[in-house]
């Protein structure tokens, strides 16, 4: 038998800490939409993990309602993000930010 | 664990519901769900567009008879808090949904020329522009974070759309992912500031965190300074503050015209009114952390929006920049912290939303079909063909400079004279240098409109239809009228800037 | 065991009857089915049309079919919590669920009617 390692919630907290950073460096550093936006589908989860944690250590459920809202907000913007992209993938095939020659910001 | 178990099975109660306070966001969002009805039944018929745009105006309509009742019963009776304290409708909410409203019904009329002239469909649109506002005029009245997060969203979700809505035109189209993919992510960032400042502070309600702070010395700050900096920047995105201002000129210039008037006059009153609510009601006690911040960020926005502005060569960049310009001096207003200084920003919000709409809607009525020739090449010769447009159109540009007797000088008068008595004498003479810089731009476009034209180039078949000329018009009026007799307006913002 | 191991056990339970029950189905299933082998019926199947090799190009319709279920679904989460309360709630949550639905089948009605529904 192991040494029972004691999951506090720190671990909670630094994991979804991890998740957000990782989805924030990929939002910036990726250059195909497609992930940049799974990128930033990974930053909302990693919120929603960090609401479920302070909900347990606070003792309160608002927190875990709080994902409920995030969740839903997430998929409306998958959708539109989404309907944006293949708006846009019917006129032209390739669907990377440096594709994108009309503006150049 | 039982607790948390107990938690989840106490009584349910519902929540009581004032429903004027919440009226003028029904009126807007019933106004775009009956359009979206009244799309689904016509279909294509001839009437199908008519009957959109009067439900359209109906709605901002019936919002704004709301707003001038809640005026006078918050003025009179104190703010009303209602759905268990997600709303809180006072004389600062009203003021602001009131500015939103203006911009909104702008919006409406100068679309409705433009849909027509690039052949877009309009129901979509005037739905996806009322769900917006409502979204803004929720937000402005909201009272507990994950309540500003929704309607934030509400608010933004149809903008990545009338942003991208120009099918045809591929610059629309990428104006509309770019803001769409920052969009969604300056949400999550947002968002994490939410959810550290409710680690923190163990609530989401911006009083109750206010009271929480108060009454509780925190045992370690950094959660709730990383989720307060989250927060600033998260909304400091909304605003186009620099350094988060990165998609305002690419989204300004793609996105369809009229659109970037609504974004650059409503989208910001309600993102200001969210970003003052919040730091001034549940952070009122860390203010000497949140004051050197925006600080910064207002430095930095003035001096961006400025100097960026001179090396553009397109005029919808060119007013992009100065809306981030802008943006530094309504920051500067409430970086002083005063209650003149928020009483600044409230009235600089009201006329930047007139000088912001008529700008746009001039350079609506001069650009060809298509929306996409804006060079300052192309605006050659504009003021000689059309004396009486291009008069107006030098007039709001003088306006958003801020020359003497429009209502720019009188908003950017009452930012520095609060600067000023608050001793911020560095943010006083930054504002003013950058105000010296941006007369440069503003005159750069006005002389472009008042030389010669190189080509072929006429703006003699330009028709302004009945509705933009009375936007352009009333705007006018409001800018000379703020200008010349500022003093109910003064007087106006002076009774909105409390919470209570 | 502890008190902890033993609340898993029921999942543990669930996992093997569910993998017997299936096991049972496509077994009698197996035993009792009549056997005529055609080529067309080892054919790939995807989603109804002639399935073509390598990596092929889905066809854009799908993604309007898959947002559109994606909305539906995540909305009812909703639709759960007010059903747990449904009770204490009352006729105002009665109220506010049928506003809520009828704005979703607005949207339904919507595609619908911009024809976003038919196949061609």
């Amino acid at each position: 038998m192991m040494a029972a390692i004691q999951i506090t919630d720190t671990y909670y907290l630094v994991l979804s800490a991890a998740l957000f950073s990782i989805g924030a460096v990929g939002v910036l550093v990726r250059r195909n939409v497609l992930v940049m936006f799974m990128s930033v589908e990974l930053m909302l989860n990693a919120v929603n993990l960090t609401f479920v944690a302070f909900a347990k250590t606070l003792n309160d459920t608002s927190g875990q309602v709080i994902v409920f809202f995030t969740l839903v907000v997430a998929a409306a913007e998958v959708a539109v993000g989404l309907a944006i992209i293949v708006a846009i993938f019917r006129r032209r095939r390739g669907m990377t930010a440096d594709d994108m020659r009309v503006l150049q910001g | 664990m039982t607790g948390f178990v107990l938690a989840a099975i106490a009584p349910i109660t519902t929540p009581s519901v004032d429903w004027l306070g919440v009226a003028p966001v029904i009126a807007l969002g019933g106004a775009g769900v009956a359009i979206v009805l009244a799309r689904a039944l016509l279909r294509r018929s001839a009437v199908t567009t008519p009957v959109c745009v009067a439900l359209g105006i109906l709605g901002v309509v019936l919002a704004a008879i709301f707003e001038y009742r809640l005026w006078h019963l918050v003025r009179a009776d104190g703010a009303i808090t209602t759905m268990a304290g997600m709303v809180r409708v006072d004389p600062f909410g009203v003021f602001l949904s009131v500015v939103v409203l203006i911009g909104t019904i702008y919006a409406l009329f100068i679309s409705v020329a433009y849909l027509k002239r690039e052949s877009l469909d309009a129901p979509e649109y005037l739905a996806l522009v009322m769900l917006s506002a409502a979204g803004m005029v929720a937000i402005i009245t909201a009272n507990d974070l994950i309540a500003i997060f929704v309607a934030l969203e509400v608010l933004s979700i149809p903008l990545y759309v009338l942003a991208a809505f120009d099918r045809r035109r591929m610059a629309s189209q990428e104006a509309g992912l770019k803001y769409f993919v920052l969009g969604a992510f300056s949400s999550a960032v947002f968002l994490y500031g939410v959810a550290l400042t409710y680690g923190a502070t163990g609530s989401t309600s911006l009083t109750a965190i206010g009271d929480f702070l108060a009454n509780n010395t925190l045992y370690e700050q950094g959660t709730l300074l990383a989720g307060g900096a989250l927060l600033l920047a998260g909304l400091g995105f909304k605003v186009a503050a620099v350094p988060f201002h990165f998609w305002t000129p690419d989204v300004y210039e793609g996105a369809p015209t009229p659109v970037t008037a609504f974004m650059a006059a409503a989208t910001k009153a309600a993102a200001f009114a969210v970003l003052i609510r919040v730091f001034s009601i549940a952070f009122p006690l860390y203010r000497t952390d949140w004051k050197p911040a925006l600080w910064v960020l207002a430095v930095l926005t003035l001096v961006v929006g400025s100097v960026a502005a001179l090396v553009q060569t397109d005029v919808k960049r060119i007013l992009a920049y100065s809306a981030i310009a802008h943006s530094g001096y309504i920051l500067i207003g409430f970086q002083t912290g005063t209650i003149a200084g928020r009483q600044a920003a409230l009235l600089y919000l009201l006329i930047y939303t007139f000088m912001a709409i008529g700008t746009f809607a001039v350079i609506m009525l001069a650009s060809m079909t298509g929306d996409d020739r804006h060079s300052l090449d192309d605006y050659r010769g504009f003021a000689l063909q059309r004396p009486v447009l291009g008069g107006i159109l030098i007039f709001f540009l003088l306006a958003q400079a801020g020359i003497p007797l429009t209502g720019g000088f009188i908003a950017k008068l009452e930012v520095f004279s609060a600067a000023a008595q608050s001793n911020n004498y560095s943010l006083l003479v930054i504002g003013v240098l950058a105000a010296v810089v941006a007369m440069f731009f503003y005159l750069r476009i006005a002389l472009a409109l008042a030389s010669p034209a190189t080509g072929g180039e006429y703006f003699s078949d330009r028709r302004v239809d009945r509705w933009s000329g009375v936007v352009v018009a009333t705007a006018a009026l409001a800018v000379l009228a703020t200008g010349v007799t500022p003093g109910p307006f003064i007087d106006w913002a002076r009774q909105a800037v409390y919470f209570v | 065991m502890t008190e902890f191991y033993r609340e898993y056990l029921a999942v543990a339970v669930l996992i093997g009857a569910a993998l017997a029950l299936v096991g049972l189905m496509l077994g009698v299933g197996k035993l009792i089915r009549p056997v005529r082998p055609q080529a067309d019926k080892y054919i790939t199947y995807e989603a109804g049309s002639d399935p073509v090799g390598g990596w092929g190009q889905s066809n854009v319709r799908y993604y309007v079919y898959a947002l559109l279920f994606v909305i539906f679904d995540v909305e009812a989460v909703f639709i759960f919590p007010w059903a747990v309360g449904l009770e204490p709630l009352g006729i105002f949550g009665l109220v506010e669920m049928v506003v809520f639905i009828l704005i979703l089948v607005l949207g339904l009605v919507y595609a619908w009617r911009k024809g976003v529904l038919r196949w061609a």
